[in-house]
């Protein structure tokens, strides 16, 4: 049994690297398509492939007890919660009575820049 | 080193070693530090497409190794819980040693990295795009650095055969530093 | 590990010995109660300090301009720096050491029947980051430029900028003691919470769990879960203050309203960290002075969960006027007037807990029932203020500040004395004098209602807060005498605190001895020697068959049922 978890282990790795590799690989096919959808998901979608599988074979967590998963789940829950309430004010430029000049600039190299290529200089 | 334990640390009326229960918390509490940071870093990133030019420079391939050695890392520490499970402290040890290689490495071509970054004017200040970087970055390579200092004294005591149930603990806490790296490879270098 | 012999034992590895040393017994203690006793200590000695400063800018404004006996002239730099740290040592310095890290520490191995926390020497490695926090932060007054005077909330720009705080060093300085305290309290968490959830005795269910260890475990929870984003912003707010990087200023890329909502991400939820503790505290001494079971206890530990999770739904009402988005101002105010309710309701079902209950006056039910009056006056004007629209108005007023003094000081101050007074005689063995807890306990009461009220009405009259001279101000320099009067009002409570002073350590050393149980209570706690051993029950751990509330119970001749009573009639 313990042989078996071995190349297991060694298996999830493998699966692991393949996986960075193909992130990687992403922004290039995603900037040569001209779809950026492509790289957000190979590397983000793919992240999160990655660490769904580090934790669960290599920290084991669905053999843990449940309410470990529940504590782990709230955190990430509640990560979700500051940036849901804080975003709105962050990410804005500008209110009634304030801006912020930098933000501003930068939304407008954004509006300005964003037609040729999508920003993306490798 | 003979722990005294108290009685208290023995007990499991929740179902699990209270080592690994501590170790779970640290994790949770881990993960709302580092939600704090990233979730920042998002927001500004979101908003600033202009930062696309700065992040362009940071060195894709030079992430992806370190992802390969922190993840290749992983599979030692793993391998030593597997170790540590049967037995086998210093099989165990070894294995953590392994792990702890990678951590240094790791932070020896991270060093490197920023070495040539900051060389080249990437500063912690010259942009707030590197401010986060260096910041995210390095907040994450000092938890690297003392799980590797933990992990050396854990590995001292599993070769003589004592305390084997503290590698699968920081492993699971090495685990959780793999997986923040997860995400912030992506987020720092191929997502720009 | 072998059980502690009851005989003591030579044994080389043993280092619970008679002959620990006075460093090793007292200094690098890793017992839980000793640890509680330094933090408890710490914690008094720094609210004397807190306290002091009180002291100080409460006489510069009712006074204005003259010297203050004790301090000297307060100047505005001075003022700003008073009522900051003011602020600061008393939510982290002291609320929190005394009612988490104290009772803490001291109860949860004693309450559930174990021998210590389950990681002494953490519990340890806490305390002395406690500790160094603290003499940073004392330290902070000395450097050049003096003590940080942004206030407790330490917003930015005018904390990350020298130019604007006028305290570059002590800025920085500030904010690493709050750091390490959040570490220290990080560090105790991961004991109380693994300790209450495995070390249980024998027999006792989640339910048999008496309440100050619930709210002391949620609290910690509730801590551990907000402070992370606090604490990312902590180092960020350091970097712009020393490095020059820029995640709050913004001309260069960054935002203050980030740190605002990172603060009160965690800064709300920690007013449920502290107000837990308390509550907790109040629950056991009502139900032993009135010899009644707690009512609906699955009910207020349900409430406790959800108010929980709700206390991290509600931290932008802080924020109303900042320019926040005026539709998530909508949706705080919603969470804010609802989160009023499940605290309510727990204040009635101690109400009910005391209905018919057979009450007996004693110092610490003094205390307790000052909590629950004090406390709903806080709560009710709170709500004044969760409502967006009327906080546009009472922002920053002086309605704001006595709305959260009635829900701090019953809080840090009526909590630790119920607290303490309760709790002193299995502590140091010995009984308090009641006469002069009495006196006290007027003395305190009395007096706080005359510092505030009246600063509710400065308030509604327009009232800024951190301001060092109102007779700057023609409109607001009529109400001068409601500001003499409450300085009058807080010397009249200082000097009372004096005989607390008086009374604690004179009956540490010549108070009547206290038996193992003079309240008749019926938690484990009382069942352990006054003071308990090292080890606290040498002679074997209780194991448990009852509830932690069980007094007045048909089945049962005395009016307590202590929990580790083991059952008359074994069923064959």
């Amino acid at each position: 049994m313990s042989e078996e978890a071995h190349h297991n282990y060694v298996r999830i790795w493998a699966w692991l690297v393949l996986l960075l590799v193909i992130s990687v690989i992403g922004p290039f096919v995603g900037d040569a398509t001209g779809l950026k959808w492509i790289t957000l998901v190979t590397a983000f979608g793919i992240a999160l492939v990655k660490a769904y599988l580090v934790v669960v074979n290599f920290m084991h967590l669905n053999s843990e007890q449940k309410f470990v998963s529940y504590f782990v789940a709230t955190a990430l829950v509640f990560m979700l919660l500051l940036f849901a309430g804080t975003a709105p004010d962050v990410m804005k430029a500008e209110g009634r009575n304030w801006e912020k000049p930098a933000w501003i600039a930068d939304a407008a190299v954004a509006a300005a820049g964003g037609d040729h290529g999508s920003g993306e200089h490798h | 080193m003979a722990a005294t334990r108290p009685i208290a640390t023995t007990r499991t009326a929740a179902g699990m070693a209270t080592g690994k229960l501590a170790v779970w918390w640290i994790v949770a509490s881990e993960i709302v530090i580092f939600g704090g940071v990233l979730a920042s870093y998002v927001m500004h990133r979101l908003a600033h497409e202009a930062w696309a030019e700065q992040a362009a420079h940071t060195n894709t391939w030079i992430g992806a190794f370190n992802t390969m050695v922190l993840l290749t890392s992983s599979l030692s520490a793993v391998l030593a819980h597997q170790a540590a499970e049967r037995g086998d402290g210093p099989k165990a040890a070894r294995l953590l040693y392994a792990t702890v290689v990678g951590a240094v490495t790791f932070l020896i071509v991270k060093g490197f990295e920023w070495t040539e970054e900051i060389t080249h004017g990437f500063t912690i200040t010259s942009s707030t795009f590197w401010s986060f970087y260096y910041t995210a970055a390095g907040i994450h390579a000092a938890h690297v650095l003392g799980g590797a200092i933990i992990m050396l004294i854990v590995a001292s005591a599993a070769k003589k055969g004592q305390e084997l149930h503290r590698v699968e603990l920081i492993g699971i806490y090495w685990h959780f530093v793999d997986v923040v790296w997860i995400f912030l490879f992506p987020l720092l270098y191929i997502a720009k | 590990m072998a059980t502690q012999p009851s005989a003591p034992a030579h044994d080389a590895h043993d280092d619970h010995h008679h002959e620990q040393s006075f460093a090793q017994k007292y200094v690098f203690s890793t017992d839980h109660k000793m640890i509680a006793m330094q933090y408890m200590f710490t914690g008094m000695a720094m609210a004397l300090i807190g306290g002091f400063f009180a002291y100080a800018f409460r006489m510069q404004l009712a006074f204005p301009g003259e010297a203050v006996p004790g301090f000297g002239v307060v100047s505005p730099a001075d003022y700003n720096a008073l009522v900051t740290n003011h602020g600061a040592i008393m939510i982290f310095w002291v609320a929190m050491p005394v009612l988490i890290a104290a009772f803490g520490n001291y109860l949860i191995p004693l309450m559930i029947g174990c021998d210590d926390m389950v990681f002494p020497r953490i519990n340890r490695l806490s305390y002395q980051i406690f500790l160094l926090s603290a003499l940073i932060l004392l330290a902070s007054f000395f450097v050049e430029g003096g003590g940080f005077g942004g206030a407790w909330t330490i917003y930015p720009p005018l904390s990350s900028k020298a130019q604007y705080s006028l305290t570059p060093l002590g800025a920085t300085i500030f904010v690493g003691a709050v750091g390490l305290e959040f570490i220290a309290f990080l560090l105790g968490g991961i004991n109380f919470i693994t300790t209450a959830m495995n070390s249980r005795a024998p027999g006792m269910k989640l339910y048999d769990v008496p309440m100050v260890v619930w709210m002391i475990v949620v609290a910690s929870i509730l801590f551990m879960a907000s402070v992370g984003p606090l604490i990312a912003g902590a180092i960020m707010l350091i970097m712009d203050q020393q490095l020059g990087t820029a995640f709050f200023d913004p001309d260069r890329g960054g935002d203050p309203v980030l740190w605002q909502h990172l603060f009160w991400f965690f800064g709300h939820p920690e007013v449920y960290v502290v107000l837990l503790p308390a509550m907790g505290i109040v629950a056991e001494i009502i139900t032993v002075f009135s010899r009644k079971k707690l009512f609906a206890y699955r009910t207020i530990l349900y409430t406790v969960f959800g108010t929980g999770v709700l206390s991290f739904t509600v931290w932008a009402h802080h924020q109303f006027i900042s320019g926040i988005d005026p539709r998530m101002a909508n949706v705080f105010t919603v969470t804010t007037l609802l989160i009023s309710v499940p605290i309510a309701e727990m204040v009635f079902v101690y109400i009910a807990t005391l209905y018919k209950g057979s009450i007996t006056f004693t110092t610490p039910m003094l205390w307790a029932l000052a909590f629950l009056g004090e406390f709903i006056i806080g709560g009710v004007t709170g709500i004044f203020l969760g409502a967006s629209g009327a906080d546009i108005y009472m922002h920053d007023t002086y309605f704001v500040l006595a709305h959260f003094h009635y829900t701090f000081f019953p809080i840090a101050i009526i909590g630790t004395f119920a607290g303490v007074t309760f709790w002193f005689p299995k502590m140091f063995g010995r009984l308090m004098s009641e006469r002069l807890g009495k006196i006290h306990f007027w003395g305190t009461i009395i007096p706080f209602n005359c510092i505030f009220i009246p600063l509710f009405v400065l308030g509604m009259g327009g009232q800024h807060r951190r301001i060092y001279d109102y007779s700057n101000f023609p409109e607001l320099a009529a109400m001068q005498p409601v500001r003499e009067f409450a300085t009058i009002a807080l010397l009249f409570m200082l000097a009372f605190q004096f005989l607390f002073l008086w009374n604690f350590f004179r009956s540490m050393f010549t108070g009547p001895k206290a038996g193992k149980n003079p309240w008749n209570s019926c938690t484990l706690e009382w069942t352990a020697d006054s003071p308990p051993p090292h080890g606290n029950w040498p002679e074997g751990l209780p194991t448990v068959y009852r509830g932690p509330y069980e007094y007045s119970h048909p089945d049962h001749d005395e009016d307590y049922w202590p929990q580790d009573e083991a059952p008359k009639e074994q069923p064959a």
